[in-house]
């Protein structure tokens, strides 16, 4: 079983009132110097056995027809997530971090 | 000869009685047609009415689109089959690339629920040759995705060829591109707009008219322009 992860966001052109709306809360929390929120949407497709060649591209190709709308959004990435790592590249570490759910199956479960 | 007009039902679908009454008010028999079968009933014309097919989960339209009755109608569109797409309609219609653009969220973020004031721009298409080119008419707006993008090559495609049917007056209630409430495509008999004609049929339910409350019935014209091109070439 791997995870693929599909990462849809509004194009740079199309104004996104959610993205802005979620700006304009920000300081009002006390949360300053954020110049800007785009909002997007995170897809992860779990697929069963290996992830071959042909699988990744009918993943893309289902991410440019029913996950995004090409004439509003874009597809960002399409990045294969195995079981037990996560491959975004360094783990965090800091105080107060959390394993994000790509981490796998066992931290899902608990 | 009675005009048959199918006023389709997703689930989620919440305008299609409306549609239906107010295809039975303008002197068409309506025809009921359901997501999940693709016979259109030898219908002459198709209303896709309002609502939040599949919950707008995904995007608004977006998961309609895959329905078994729309491929068989995207074909019949494509041979002339009036169809007319209200509200999320409209935006099954652009999902399923019948008619161009998108709808994003409105410009504000709240949902809009109005007497809206619009100006038919285009007067020659299947749901529309009752009205007279520039006339305003006022049709209820309610909608939370309702802002009309595309890009400006798109934009100026659809001006230049005539095909904004409908623009806002007054107030661009969702920030939609150069004030666009409603399309058509090249060949006229596919309309989408936001707005709700349905809604503003009968006298008692409708907008407020400038002679007194809730009397207007704007919205009433569309189907009976229909009605009237299908009579026309029966």
């Amino acid at each position: 079983m791997a995870t693929i992860l599909v990462h849809v966001m509004p194009k740079p052109e199309i104004l996104d009132p959610q993205g802005k709306a979620v700006g304009a809360a920000l300081p009002r929390l006390g949360f300053d110097g954020i110049a800007q929120v785009r909002q997007g949407k995170r897809f992860e497709l779990t697929v069963d056995g290996e992830v071959t060649d042909e699988v990744l591209a009918n993943v893309r190709k289902a991410a440019e027809t029913l996950l995004s709308n090409p004439v509003i959004e874009d597809v960002v990435q399409v990045k294969v997530v195995r079981e037990g790592g996560c491959g975004c590249g360094g783990n965090g570490g800091g105080k107060g971090h959390r394993p994000a759910p790509e981490n796998g199956a066992k931290d899902l479960l608990g | 000869m009675t005009a048959r007009i199918g006023v389709v039902t997703f689930p989620g679908t919440l305008d299609d009685r409306d549609a239906s009454r107010a295809v039975r008010l303008a002197g068409a028999e309506a025809v009921p047609l359901w997501h999940n079968d693709a016979d259109l009933k030898n219908v002459d014309a198709v209303v896709l009415p309002g609502g939040f097919s599949y919950g707008d989960y995904l995007r608004a339209g977006a998961i309609a689109r895959f329905a078994p009755v729309m491929d068989t109608l995207v074909d019949a569109a494509h041979g002339g089959l009036p169809v007319l797409g209200i509200c999320n309609g409209f935006q099954v219609l652009t999902e399923v690339h019948l008619l161009p653009g998108s709808m994003i969220k409105n410009e504000h973020l709240h949902f809009v629920c109005r007497d809206q004031t619009l100006r038919v721009e285009n007067a020659e298409t299947a749901w529309t040759s009752e009205y007279r080119e520039g006339e305003e008419i006022v049709v209820p707006l309610k909608n939370q995705d309702g802002q009309y993008v595309a890009d400006e090559r798109t934009l100026d495609m659809l001006e230049a060829e005539g095909r904004v049917a409908f623009r806002y007056v007054g107030w661009n209630p969702n920030g939609s591109r150069r004030d666009i409430a409603g399309i058509t495509n090249e060949r006229g008999n596919v309309v989408g707009l936001m707005p709700h004609p349905e809604h503003a049929v009968e006298a008692g339910f409708g907008p407020d008219s400038r002679e007194s409350g809730r009397t207007g019935t704007d919205g009433l014209a569309f189907f009976t322009s229909a009605i009237k091109g299908l009579l026309a070439s029966a």
